[in-house]
């Protein structure tokens, strides 16, 4: 058990001669809600591209749980234990609900099996889909959306697609999950409906959480502690609430 | 030597043919971002056009004619066919692209039957270069083809249509908002491509006078494959590619042993560099934006 | 398996072509004499279909495009028909040959199809497309130039056609074994990854789908069942020519699968058997300068039903006027949710229907109006 989940060591990325993030260390101890802010363009989004591997760092390193996880492809990231979801919503859209949940249990060794088996019916086909089926519909259970389970999830309401991407993401059985404005677009009510989930997920997955988001009181009343970037730097760290009061942070969201 | 001249030649013009029609494919693709399969038979129907119409004994109307009926055929095909897919799956786009090859195609087998139309536009000679006796259509198709290559990098160089027009293939939203008719340039690009397409209907002729209804299509795949390799959506890609690949061509017909495997050839150098490098030589890169 | 669950309308292409199987079979053994005719139709309508449900898995349900099915048949035609014809003098004109010939005639088709595969990984849509139209050609080429005594060049490959009159009912278990295969394949966690993958590769990377594994199984299976239908071909007739595998008749073979519903396998199926019966009967009623008519048709067939499909301006028109809907209300299912699956499920759905309530409460942003560019993103 390493001190941190997530380790950053001076992770940078530059596109050309843009650096979009340079020298970015970031610490997240487990079980915490580590919140990632910064105004517009400060390189959120590239940090999360970093860490899931869509983007491989020109500098530093990462690792999870004191696991070297730099130059991995996508998919191998998420199997050694990061999930994330998109600021622009990514769902199967032609596929309905539980299946897209269900695609995320893929890879979980317990709902294993060959695609001999699957191509001639053997009695473990059966047993893996129906057990895959009954461990997709708790996860939506979670999130109240069992009832609509056999909808296509492109007939989701806004508000509960942002709830299946991170079912589907909880189903890969993260040990990190990266929300990417998880409460982009949604009313008061749902954000705090949202925040009670997140602590949900946290306590009873037993998960470390990072996110993005631009609601600052989304952040103080969810985040441990944060990172503020801008222009792909970090501005400040640590406590929400002493980061959050940084003059120099607040320079930067006012500008001036 | 002569062998040396006459290749160099006969290269250089089949290029300029194959850059001409990949430039239709090129603009269509950076402008409507969609792969109009039929842009090749629109090479056939200009073809026709210029069959028909030489019934007046007349080459200049002929080919006035061509390009005009092109024109139109181009516009109207991109507003009945393409244009209420603007915005669906590039899948969905690419079929009906198919869809609409197939259909001209099989329209002129209809109209002109199955046997081959023989089509003399010029009654054009050979001169003789430094002693070695070279085609006249071959610098004919040369000549114009440079001149439509300088024409058409000034036009959109310079003027203002033009300038819209790297705007639209930029960032079509953006451009828009910017207040350019973006459904306007859009039909600027498939006229021109269409002429274009017209234009080099006559050369094949005066290359191979034999018309049919598939006339198009194989140069079109090549002038496809010209545009990839140079890079689509990239104007002197096209050029760069589409001389390369009749090169390519009219090197490999010289060489007993593989010039059988000619299309063979040119298709495996097709895939070969699509996986070395997707975007062509002078294609630009685009990143998905995750 | 529990029985109770069993959904008989999963399973309905298996029982019309089963029984058909069996009735032929059981007609034949007693000596039924069929027209020529009509075994050469069977014959030919199950190619199509093979070739139709094997096309539609790549097309369909890996959101891939396709231009060189004709290529992976040819490929499968010929070896099959070359193995055939060596086989012939020594094991005869029997089954056990056909099943030799069938088996390397599909392993080669297969291997093609990985390396087809290979770009597409790389490649996606248009560059994809075009990729597999110029294996298609590269393949005709090359056995076009072959010399007498290997594949028989220009003039074609002499193959033995199958001695006994029942090669129709092989076909029909060969189609019967593809859709076993095609469809446990989709109705699968396997398949499940590959539509996963056509609707948004991204996501599906990010949820931990090896990509590049199942692009590869979906280029395969399509490959070697297409290899399959080349070998049945080249028994079903004495000669092979590479001209016929061109270019269109990989169209022909995509008007199949876009005929019957993109990610329909019994669409293609009926749209398969349609356009081949359509294709050896009106020959007989188009004559002369009718004849080409019918690619005219297809032509038109096809891009009316794309548009109509796809078009953005046809959607409220399309959700209206549904023939789904109608045969739902026909056969008053009720509003059954579970009736809905994946591969009923229509690739080109665009995600719209937005409560009204739901717009009441909250300044909703459906997904398909927030990012037209599919570049939003503030970094």
């Amino acid at each position: 058990m390493a001190a941190y989940m997530l380790e950053t060591k001076d992770l940078g990325i530059s596109f050309g001669g843009l650096k979009a993030a340079q020298n970015v260390n970031i610490r997240i101890k487990k079980n915490q809600i580590y919140g990632l802010i910064g105004p517009n363009g400060a390189g959120k989004t590239t940090i999360f591209n970093l860490l899931t591997g869509v983007y491989k760092p020109t500098t530093g390193t990462f690792y999870l749980d004191g696991e070297e996880l730099k130059g991995l492809s996508q998919e191998k990231i998420n199997h050694k234990g990061i999930a994330r979801t998109f600021q622009n919503i990514r769902l199967f859209n032609n596929m309905t609900v539980v299946r897209n949940v269900m695609v995320g249990l893929h890879n979980q060794p317990e709902f294993k099996c060959s695609l001999i088996e699957t191509l001639f019916r053997l009695p473990r086909h059966f047993k893996t889909e129906k057990a895959m089926r009954e461990r997709a519909k708790e996860l939506l259970s979670i999130f109240g959306l069992e009832e609509e389970r056999n909808n296509l999830a492109c007939n989701l309401p806004y508000g509960k697609q942002r709830k299946l991407e991170i079912a589907r993401a909880l189903a890969t059985n993260p040990k990190l999950l990266l929300l990417d404005e998880p409460a982009a677009g949604m009313n008061p009510h749902e954000t705090e409906d949202l925040v009670n989930t997140i602590k949900f997920i946290r306590d009873n997955f037993d998960m470390t959480i990072l996110l993005i988001e631009h609601d600052m009181k989304f952040v103080a009343g969810l985040c441990d502690e944060v990172t503020v970037l801008n222009f792909g730097t970090v501005l400040a760290e640590g406590d929400t609430k002493s980061a959050l009061n940084d003059p120099e942070v607040i320079k930067a969201y006012i500008g001036g | 030597m002569e062998l040396f001249l006459t290749t160099l030649i006969n290269g250089l013009s089949l290029g300029g043919i194959y850059a001409m029609i990949a430039l239709g494919y090129t603009m269509v693709y950076g402008i409507a971002k969609m792969l109009n399969f039929a842009h090749g038979d629109i090479i056939m129907v200009g073809g026709y056009t210029i069959y028909v119409f030489m019934a007046t004994k007349n080459p200049f109307l002929a080919i006035f004619m061509a390009v005009l009926f092109c024109v139109i055929l181009g516009i109207l095909i991109e507003k009945i066919a393409y244009k209420p897919l603007r915005g669906a799956s590039p899948l969905a786009v690419l079929i009906t692209a198919i869809g609409v090859s197939y259909l001209l195609q099989s329209l002129a087998l209809i109209i002109f039957k199955s046997a081959s139309k023989t089509v003399t536009v010029f009654e054009l000679k050979s001169v003789s270069l430094f002693g070695v006796p070279v085609q006249i259509s071959a610098l004919l198709t040369l000549a114009v083809t440079v001149v439509v290559m300088v024409v058409l990098t000034l036009f959109i160089k310079y003027t203002r249509l033009g300038r819209a027009m790297i705007a639209v293939s930029e960032d079509k939203g953006a451009a828009q908002l910017m207040g350019i008719n973006v459904n306007g340039i859009i039909t600027v690009t498939f006229a021109i491509g269409s002429a274009l397409a017209a234009l080099a209907g006559l050369f094949l002729l005066m290359r191979a006078p034999n018309l049919t209804n598939t006339f198009g299509a194989m140069p079109g795949i090549k002038a496809f494959t010209a545009a990839v390799i140079g890079g689509i959506g990239s104007i002197p890609g096209a050029m760069l590619g589409g001389i390369l690949l009749g090169f390519v061509e009219c090197i490999a017909a010289k060489i007993t042993v593989i010039a059988p495997y000619t299309d063979a050839i040119e298709f495996s150098i097709l895939i070969i560099i699509l996986l070395v490098r997707p975007t062509g030589f002078l294609g630009k890169k685009r990143r998905e934006k995750v | 398996m529990n029985l109770k669950k069993f959904k008989f309308t999963h399973y309905i292409n298996y029982f019309v072509i089963g029984i058909l199987t069996i009735v032929l079979a059981v007609l034949t053994m007693t000596k039924t004499v069929f027209p020529s005719s009509f075994l050469y139709l069977m014959e030919k309508m199950s190619i199509s279909v093979i070739l139709a449900v094997s096309l539609s898995l790549v097309v369909g349900f890996l959101g891939e495009l396709s231009l060189g099915h004709a290529g992976f048949m040819c490929v499968g035609a010929y070896l099959g028909g070359k193995v055939a014809s060596m086989l012939v003098p020594v094991m005869g004109n029997s089954i056990p040959t056909f099943l030799i010939s069938l088996a390397v005639g599909a392993i080669a088709a297969a291997i093609c199809g990985a390396i087809i595969g290979i770009p597409a990984l790389r490649l996606r849509g248009d560059y994809l497309a075009i990729v597999t139209l110029a294996f298609g050609e590269i393949v005709k080429s090359i056995f076009q130039n072959t010399s007498d005594a290997t594949f028989g060049g220009a003039m074609g490959l002499a193959t033995p056609r199958f001695s006994k009159s029942y090669l129709f009912l092989f076909a029909l278990v060969l189609v019967l074994i593809t859709l076993a295969v095609v469809q446990n394949f989709i109705r699968s966690k396997h398949g499940r990854a590959v539509t996963a993958i056509r609707d948004n590769e991204i996501a599906a990377k990010a949820t931990g789908i090896n990509v590049t594994k199942y692009k590869l199984i979906a280029f395969i299976i399509s490959a070697t069942f297409a290899g399959v239908a080349g070998v049945l071909y080249s028994f079903s007739t004495s000669t092979i020519q590479s001209i016929t595998f061109d270019y269109n008749y990989s169209i022909e073979i995509l008007v199949m699968v876009v005929l019957g519903g993109m990610g329909n396998i019994n669409g293609s199926i009926i749209a398969a058997a349609l356009i081949t019966f359509l294709n050896t009967k009106l020959p007989t009623i188009l004559t002369g300068d009718l004849a080409v008519l019918q690619d005219l048709l297809y032509a038109l067939i096809l891009i009316v039903i794309i548009i109509y499909n796809n078009a953005p301006a046809l959607k409220n028109f399309r959700d209206r006027v549904s023939l789904s809907k109608l045969l739902k209300k026909l056969f008053r299912h009720k509003n059954d949710p579970s009736s809905i699956s994946d591969d009923a499920a229509k690739w080109d759905v665009v995600p719209t229907k937005i409560e009204m309530n739901e717009v009441l409460s909250v300044d909703v942003v459906p997904p398909d109006l927030q990012d037209p560019s599919g570049k939003g993103g503030d970094d």
